[in-house]
């Protein structure tokens, strides 16, 4: 059961860890920026804030983000999900550049090219380092399996 | 590290501090999760086999978890302090990107994570592009 290339479902669980996390703190800024200032002296406040609509989401996407990045991490390298998930920010960054209009400073294209690069170094790489006790004979059932491909 | 003068109230010694507590307790809190999720096994097997419940009830009862949840909430709670005492500006790109560093020693020494060149050079790129973009 050695997952060094990724199926299409563990694709898109991926996708979802890199998305869910952005679009859920931009939904919970957006949710919290329409609220009056809360203070520490009206805790309860907090409580009602989780109610409204924008935060709601946000905390449902962030609950999403968490139960898939725990999938993704009983699969694949932490070395090989967390860089992944940056892709999330760039894909943020291009929605509200296309789909809000909102202006991209040189300096931060610069930082979505480095992303992007960074990203698929990994991502063309093994996403699971075997465990040493098994690699002699994952390596062996590896070999057999390539030379009965060729 | 590179302290702007708008943090002047905050020493760089203590923005500097400041930061380190969230890139250490967070750090800690993914390489614990990570190792607890690795002992559980395949979640995508599991739930295969025992359903959504069976999947939950195996990541619930695994101590390594809750650990890792633990640290993770001690990260989010000295992001929280950093903020009260230091700019978002700065707080954010510094500890997002370095935690990316230091998730990648952590993860090759507490991990025997096979953290090649290829790895290397995407932990450190993705670093400076986070901190380019998120600055």
């Amino acid at each position: 059961m050695a997952h060094h290339t990724l199926t299409l479902r563990q694709y898109s669980i991926l996708g979802l860890v890199a998305l869910c996390a952005p679009l859920g703190d931009t939904c919970l800024s957006r949710g919290m920026t329409q609220l009056p200032p809360i203070t520490l002296a009206h805790p309860l406040t907090l409580i009602a804030a989780v109610f409204t609509p924008w935060i709601g989401a946000g905390i449902a996407l962030l609950i999403g983000f968490f139960a898939s990045y725990l999938t993704a991490l009983s699969w694949a390298d932490l070395t090989f999900v967390l860089p992944a998930t940056a892709i999330g920010n760039v894909i943020v960054a291009l929605l509200s550049r296309f789909w809000l209009h909102e202006p991209i400073s040189p300096q931060r294209w610069a930082g979505i090219a480095l992303i992007t690069v960074g990203v698929s170094f990994v991502a063309n790489g093994p996403s699971y380092t075997e465990p040493p006790v098994h690699v002699s004979s994952a390596a062996l059932v590896d070999a057999a399996e390539e030379e009965q491909v060729r | 590290m590179i302290v702007p003068s708008s943090v002047a109230t905050t020493g760089p010694w203590a923005a500097s501090a400041m930061i380190a507590a969230i890139i250490l307790t967070s750090t800690a809190g993914e390489v614990l999760t990570a190792k607890a999720m690795k002992s559980i096994g395949d979640l995508d097997d599991i739930r295969a086999q025992s359903g959504m419940k069976g999947a939950i009830r195996a990541v619930v009862t695994c101590p390594l978890f809750f650990a890792g949840v633990s640290f993770l909430a001690l990260g989010f709670f000295s992001l929280l302090f950093a903020l009260n005492h230091l700019n978002l500006s700065l707080v954010a790109p510094a500890s997002a990107s370095l935690t990316l560093v230091t998730n990648a020693v952590a993860a090759k020494f507490f991990l025997h994570e096979n953290v090649d060149r290829r790895r290397w050079t995407a932990a450190v790129l993705v670093c400076v592009g986070v901190y380019f973009l998120a600055h």
